[in-house]
């Protein structure tokens, strides 16, 4: 087990450690939020890398991942506990084929420890010989807003109430991140309880260093037009800009074509690797992403 | 008791009657006040002592005022309640003419006239504070240039409010209610509820296994209001206004929008509780009152920065609009197919339709009405009660947005 990062910049190195480049901000509100025992709420657009900090951050620390995936419907059952009804049918037709029948007994023997089956938010309470886990809550606005109020116990108390049980209380609370896409808006009472951070697309130079630390097989030249593409796209007041997924994707995808550098008739090609709407792709495509790789290519000679 | 006591029992009879009225004028106004607040507020002037009008202040208020909206209507009620008696006629003059006195504030405060209406119910209709038209006003014109200005709007009065909410309360939007993936207890068939079962069970002891069932919860989809708020439109902006503001109260997951010349969210502003707060606060946010109509630029603004956050899970949009535009090119058309595509479901209701030989001929029509699923017709909109007749219409042929093209 490893221990907390003791500063921004030790949290900065164990980020980069696990092969996410953060810049300060993401930091300094994930060293908050390990410090004060908050949970990192986290709002971005899609594929900008907000799933992979609970991943590295579990990874570094050696911690469990707990994940929580939210969809539409999501209930207790399925995120909390359950019990195992068929075992309790069984425990009850054994009890009474044994003969004696006492009801108290049969209801304090059925719902017990034994026969709770514990789903993602139970198990981030338990202890772990790890140390607490990281319990990753994602795409919280898929799920319904009943959830969104049930969660409220478990972020700010660490604890859920099971009726028949009792109120489990975790020793060490787990380290929580909720992430987000925004398709719905979270309700404030439970914004309130978390560090909030909204992480925007990486300017040229860490989405730079994104790129050779995660296709390292992509040239030096073809690395820097890549990056430098991505970013004039996302000027271009598109209906969906490219998210850092998809400039790994495109600068995997280029590799692939064992290309060097960027040339209009590939980008055009390869176009629907980094554009996933018809719209933006009919207007990138041809004379635009011609003019985009010029000034592009320019820009970068100018530089050198 | 000595005579001393007599004469305080006296002097707080007359004290509790005069409560007892102001009680009943709150009433009037639309607060929840019982005859149990009136005791307690009693009491609680007894036990506190009339010292200060301060005191007293905060002593009635503390019994009567029970939820934050209503503290502005009970500041305004107090103050034109409790005056020395010789005030009376001349600050009821004062509240009925308009302006006469120069340190009277130049914006009605929230409250106002319900307030007024509630303690003086027999001193006639009282004079709105505010012409609800501003001066400015283009109705049917389109205007390009950005006029920006602010508005205030005539307040709501208690039966006004009281009205509106009996309306939405009936309204009923087509497509209405959408099931959940989620599962509630149900009397009748459906999945098995293991779970209850299994609890039903053990109260016999496990002897006798009565089966338990669920079924899909429904709820209200989330409701979306686009309002043009231009020159033309400027009549009913007022209407929207409230509209929005009561939806808002009854219904959760209402997400308002107001456009001209450019898009203003005022989900938050609209989401005040008090009526007059809401409209205010309204006023305050949006730069573009009664200018002119940019309604493709404001629809793509829409589909780019919100869509993707309000739409979710099945939203309904409400689009009230003329559809008039002077530069109406291919993005209108292409904006509102998007914004088909994002909805569940998108009323537009067009309150041109007044004229009895509407037709679809202007330009900006033809270009949105292939993109909606209704199209509402509106014959007069005077008030709520109108909008949500037209949009609780069952007739669906009314509807049908290629009826219209067609017989244009």
């Amino acid at each position: 087990m490893t221990p907390l990062p003791v500063s921004i910049d030790a949290t900065l190195e164990l980020m980069r450690g696990g092969g996410y480049v953060s810049d300060r901000s993401l930091a300094t509100v994930l060293y908050l939020s390990l410090k004060m025992g908050r949970p990192l709420f986290l709002e971005g657009e899609a594929g900008v890398g907000k799933t992979e900090i609970a991943k590295v951050l579990a990874d570094r620390l050696g911690r469990r991942l707990i994940r929580l995936q939210c969809y539409e419907g999501l209930d207790v059952a399925s995120a909390v506990y359950e019990w195992n009804y068929s075992a309790q049918m069984i425990e009850i037709r054994a009890a009474e084929a044994s003969g004696a029948v006492d009801r108290e007994r049969l209801v304090e023997d059925v719902f017990t420890e034994r026969f709770l089956i514990k789903r993602p938010l139970l198990q981030a309470l338990e202890p772990d010989v790890g140390g607490a886990p990281v319990l990753l809550i994602d795409e919280l606005d898929r799920a319904d807003e009943a959830f969104e109020a049930y969660l409220l116990e478990v972020l700010a108390d660490n604890q859920v109430t099971i009726p028949e049980l009792g109120t489990f209380r975790a020793k060490s609370p787990p380290i929580v991140i909720v992430t987000t896409n925004r398709t719905r808006e979270i309700h404030d009472a439970l914004k309130r309880r978390c560090l909030y951070h909204w992480i925007d697309y990486p300017d040229a130079v860490r989405e730079l260093e994104i790129v050779r630390t995660k296709v390292p097989g992509a040239g030096e030249r073809l690395s820097r037009e890549v990056v430098s593409f991505v970013q004039r796209l996302r000027n271009e007041d598109l209906f969906k800009n490219p998210g850092v997924a998809e400039t790994l994707d495109w600068a995997s995808a280029l590799t692939e074509l064992d290309q060097t550098a960027l040339n209009p008739e590939t980008v055009s090609e390869t176009l629907g690797v980094l554009l996933k709407y018809q719209d933006d792709i009919s207007r990138i495509e041809g004379s635009k992403a011609r003019a985009l790789v010029d000034e592009v290519k320019a820009d970068l000679s100018a530089a050198e | 008791m000595s005579d001393e006591s007599e004469i305080e029992v006296d002097k707080t009879g007359r004290l509790a009657e005069n409560i007892v009225y102001f009680a009943r004028g709150l009433r009037r106004a639309g607060l929840a006040v019982g005859p149990a607040a009136v005791i307690d507020a009693i009491r609680a002037v007894e036990v506190a002592g009339v010292a200060t009008r301060e005191d007293f202040y905060w002593a009635l208020h503390s019994i009567f005022v029970s939820k934050r909206e209503h503290r502005a209507v009970f500041d305004e009620a107090f103050r034109l309640f409790w005056r020395r008696r010789q005030n009376l006629e001349e600050m009821l003059s004062s509240l009925l003419s308009d302006g006469d006195r120069p340190e009277e504030p130049e914006k009605p405060r929230p409250g106002v006239t319900r307030a007024a209406e509630a303690m003086f119910p027999n001193a006639g209709a009282p004079a709105k504070p505010h012409k609800d038209d501003p001066k400015v006003e283009g109705r049917l014109l389109v205007s390009e240039r950005e006029l920006l200005q602010h508005r205030d709007f005539a307040q709501m009065s208690a039966a006004e409010i009281s009205e509106a909410r009996h309306r939405i309360e009936q309204m009923r939007l087509p497509n209405d209610r959408v099931k959940t993936r989620r599962l509630v207890a149900s009397p009748r068939s459906g999945p098995i509820d293991v779970r209850r079962t299994l609890r039903t069970s053990l109260r016999t002891g496990g002897k006798m296994i009565l089966l338990r069932h669920r079924r899909p919860s429904e709820i209200h989809p989330p409701i979306v209001i686009l309002a043009d708020i231009s020159g033309s439109m400027s009549q009913y902006t007022r209407i929207f206004l409230q509209f929005m503001h009561v939806v808002g109260e009854r219904r959760r997951r209402v997400y308002s929008f107001l456009f001209g010349t450019r898009l203003t969210n005022i989900t938050r502003q609209i989401r005040l509780k008090d009526p007059d707060e809401a409209l205010a606060a309204c006023s305050e946010a949006v730069a573009d009152w009664s200018g002119g109509t940019r309604i493709a630029t404001a629809l793509h603004e829409f589909n780019r920065l919100w869509g993707r956050r309000v739409l979710g899970q099945g939203a309904i949009v409400l689009l009230f609009t003329d559809g008039l535009e002077r530069e109406t090119d291919e993005d209108l058309g292409v904006e509102m197919d998007r914004l088909h595509r994002s909805c569940r479901r998108l009323i537009w209701l067009n309150p041109l339709l007044r004229y009895g030989g509407f037709e679809a001929k202007a330009r900006g029509i033809r270009a949105m009405l292939p993109h909606v699923d209704e199209f509402r017709p509106i014959h007069s909109l005077e008030a709520i009660a109108d909008l949500c007749a037209a949009l609780s219409e069952r007739r669906a042929d009314m509807a049908d947005p290629r009826r219209w093209l067609s017989a244009a």
